[in-house]
């Protein structure tokens, strides 16, 4: 599905990922570990096409396609959804414009009519109710006063609606206490088919336990250092990254 | 004619004019309607600017002339017809407040050379459930100044809601000059509406004036969607205690045109409150200019007062200026007075791309958004509606998208 090969990539001028490879096939969870710094998020943003973030080598494929070549709104109508670790604040539209304007947008790319505002009304309540996301938050501006786990429960919900092939959750389970993040993994859970994949960043055990990843890959300084099964997660939890650092990378 | 020749025209040295050059914009050589041509068509067939959901009595001025084609209402209850008329009727009222308002040598002008207008008269304890909509039209073939006026009467206890709406049938450069002035009795309530829907060739220079007796109640706006030079000089003032009023503004200014709102709040009297805000989301190479001023007198205890300004840049070469101010002498009062100018946040435009939501879709979806509070305040709930409506259609379709204005655009909700 995804096909990541050898991706430089800088912000400000400065060479943040030092030649990235990463297969995703569907039906596949992977788990990206690392310190803070080390380019996760970085990668997530490549990824999506952030254009504050420029890459100098390399090429993403998605299924076939040259991802590189697309505008954003295209790579999350092709089916790749990222859940930021900050998600945006955007005070005065509402979670509802916002969501219909997005899944209008999809359904345009798809050449299908605009939902109707019946339909629409539906889904947000089946979708809202799959992550426990309060009604009234979705009346609100998107993010707006919401706190820290509203906002990735919010991410969880919105990626429910746009039922993505690809989701990327960056740190989604950081600042959630044990229920919310009960809630959002099982949300995460319940959206998961065989034709989907997701790639999952998180320091935290916890997270692992519930969503039981296929591959573990952790990222030092720019470079994956290292691709495991999960007792990889394990061996991390219990000895940190610095072994790793005597280790040359895998290619 | 004496006023205009003591004065002089403002200059940009006045500091109420400092942000538009007026002589600059009367310096075109216009033609005046001096021998009353008749009209060639009758708009009521072409602008139909109607609300849906209120029930409403259209009067159109063209140009400088009040249309023959309007019905005039004269029940005893409501007045709404042309200025000349009123004159004949109640040449006692006519007096009383025709040219009662101090202003400045633009007003002279305009009463020097005004040749009709309309008026509103509400009388004691009348309610008018209707809309009373005003289309103002600039036309000619060659350019052209004209100059109108409005006298609103609203006796005690009166309540009515007036909709002005300015639009062009023509392709010349104009420049109409517009004074207004209103009246609101002890206990009367009025919303005053003006939409400037005309095009970039089409410059107005408006003087409006609300006097405010006790426990009246103003809900004044203006929604400038489309235009060249427009200047708007905006005094109300309190005379009365416990009246209130809100002003809102809303500028979405584009191309080279130049929005100019200038607000003068007089508080001379105790419990008023008064309660502003305007936005502008400027695009292309627009100016825009906002000097607000809320004056507090010494008698005026306890007045609450609140004045915003917030304004939208989406392009690099657009300009604002902005200058609240507040002027206080007296002790026991509650004001506040801010402004902000900012640009579409791009953080935010990204997270809606990696939704799927295109740029150009979520730079709409961010300067509705932004516009929305304003049109919130609007009380009557059609109106609003329909306003709301026009907005979106100028965001969506940008300007001048069909034959005649967004209004009759033939799109209704
Ligand atoms: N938008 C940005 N602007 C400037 N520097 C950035 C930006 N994003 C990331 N960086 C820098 O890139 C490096 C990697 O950051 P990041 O990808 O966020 O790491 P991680 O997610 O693994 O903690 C850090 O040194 C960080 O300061
Ligand atoms: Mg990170």
């Amino acid at each position: 599905m995804l096909e990541i090969r050898n991706i430089h990539a800088s912000v400000e001028g400065k060479e943040i990922l030092k030649g990235i490879n990463l297969t995703v096939k569907a039906g596949e969870v992977h788990v990206l570990m690392g310190p803070n710094g080390s380019g996760k998020s970085t990668l997530s943003n490549v990824i999506v096409g952030n254009p504050q973030y420029t890459v100098t080598a390399g090429t993403i494929t998605f299924n076939g396609r040259d991802l590189l070549a697309m505008p954003p709104e295209d790579r999350s109508h092709e089916g790749i959804f990222m859940s930021y670790q900050q998600p945006v604040e955007i005070p005065g539209v509402s979670m509802n414009n916002f969501m219909r304007a997005a899944v209008n947008a999809k359904r345009k790319y798809q050449g299908l009519p605009p939902i109707g505002g019946g339909d629409f009304l539906k889904m947000v309540k089946e979708k809202r109710e799959l992550v426990g996301l309060d009604a009234d938050l979705t009346r609100r501006s998107v993010n707006e006063g919401f706190s820290g786990g509203e906002k990735k429960r919010n991410e969880i919900f919105q990626m429910a609606m746009l039922e993505p092939q690809l989701a990327i959750l960056d740190e989604t389970d950081s600042g959630l206490d044990v229920d919310a993040l009960r809630i959002v993994a099982e949300g995460f859970n319940r959206l998961r088919t065989p034709q989907t994949a997701a790639i999952c960043i998180t320091h935290y055990q916890r997270m692992l336990d519930y969503i039981k990843p296929d591959i573990v890959h952790v990222m030092l300084d720019g470079r994956i250092m290292r691709t495991g099964g999960p007792d990889l997660a394990y061996r991390i939890e219990s000895e940190g990254f610095d072994w790793l650092k005597e280790t040359t990378p895998n290619s | 004619m004496d006023a205009l020749i003591a004065s002089g025209l403002p200059t940009k040295k006045d500091e109420r004019y400092k942000y538009t050059d007026i002589a600059a914009a009367l310096e075109p050589d216009f033609g005046l309607n001096l021998s009353r041509l008749p009209l060639s068509f009758d708009p009521r067939q072409t602008y139909r600017c109607r609300v849906p959901g209120l029930g409403s009595r259209v009067h159109y001025v063209v140009g400088d002339s009040v249309a023959e084609s309007n019905v005039i209402v004269d029940d005893g209850r409501l007045f709404v017809g042309p200025m000349v008329e009123f004159a004949q009727r109640y040449p006692d009222l006519f007096r009383a407040y025709y040219n009662k308002v101090e202003g400045d040598s633009l007003t002279a002008l305009n009463t020097m050379l005004v040749q009709d207008g309309i008026v509103i008269r509400v009388a004691k304890g009348c309610k008018v459930d209707d809309l009373l909509q005003i289309v103002n039209l600039s036309v000619g073939n060659v350019p052209m100044l004209a100059n109108r006026r409005q006298l609103i009467i609203m006796e005690q206890g009166a309540e009515a809601s007036i909709l002005c709406c300015n639009h062009s049938a023509t392709g010349c450069n104009n420049l109409a000059t517009e004074v207004v002035e209103g009246y609101l009795a002890n206990g009367s309530h009025l919303q005053y509406y003006s939409v400037e829907e005309t095009s970039d060739n089409c410059n107005l220079l408006n003087t409006t004036a609300f006097m405010q007796h006790e426990g009246s109640n103003l809900e004044y706006g203006s929604i400038t969607l489309n235009s060249g030079l427009l200047r708007r000089s905006v005094k109300i003032e309190f005379d009365g205690s416990n009246a209130q009023t809100t002003v809102s503004g809303l500028v979405l200014a584009h191309g080279t045109s130049h929005i100019d709102n200038n607000l003068l709040v007089a508080h001379n009297a105790p419990l008023c409150r008064s309660d502003i805000l305007y936005k502008y989301v400027l695009d292309g190479s627009s100016t825009g200019a906002f000097a607000g001023k809320v004056l507090v007198n010494a008698q005026a205890q306890k007045t609450d007062s609140q004045e915003t300004n917030a304004n939208l840049c989406v392009s690099p070469s657009a300009r604002m200026f902005t200058q609240p101010m507040l002027e206080i002498y007296a002790d026991d009062v509650k004001c506040n007075h801010g402004s902000t100018v900012g640009q579409l946040d791009d953080t935010a435009l990204f997270y809606m791309a990696q939704r799927g939501i295109t740029p150009e879709e979520g730079r709409l979806l961010l300067q509705q958004s932004f516009a929305w509070d304003v049109l919130q305040r609007i009380d009557l709930l059609p109106l609003r509606q329909r306003l709301i409506h026009m907005v979106e259609e100028r965001f969506r379709r940008g300007i001048g998208a069909c034959g005649d204005c967004v209004m009759c655009g033939g799109n209704e909700i």
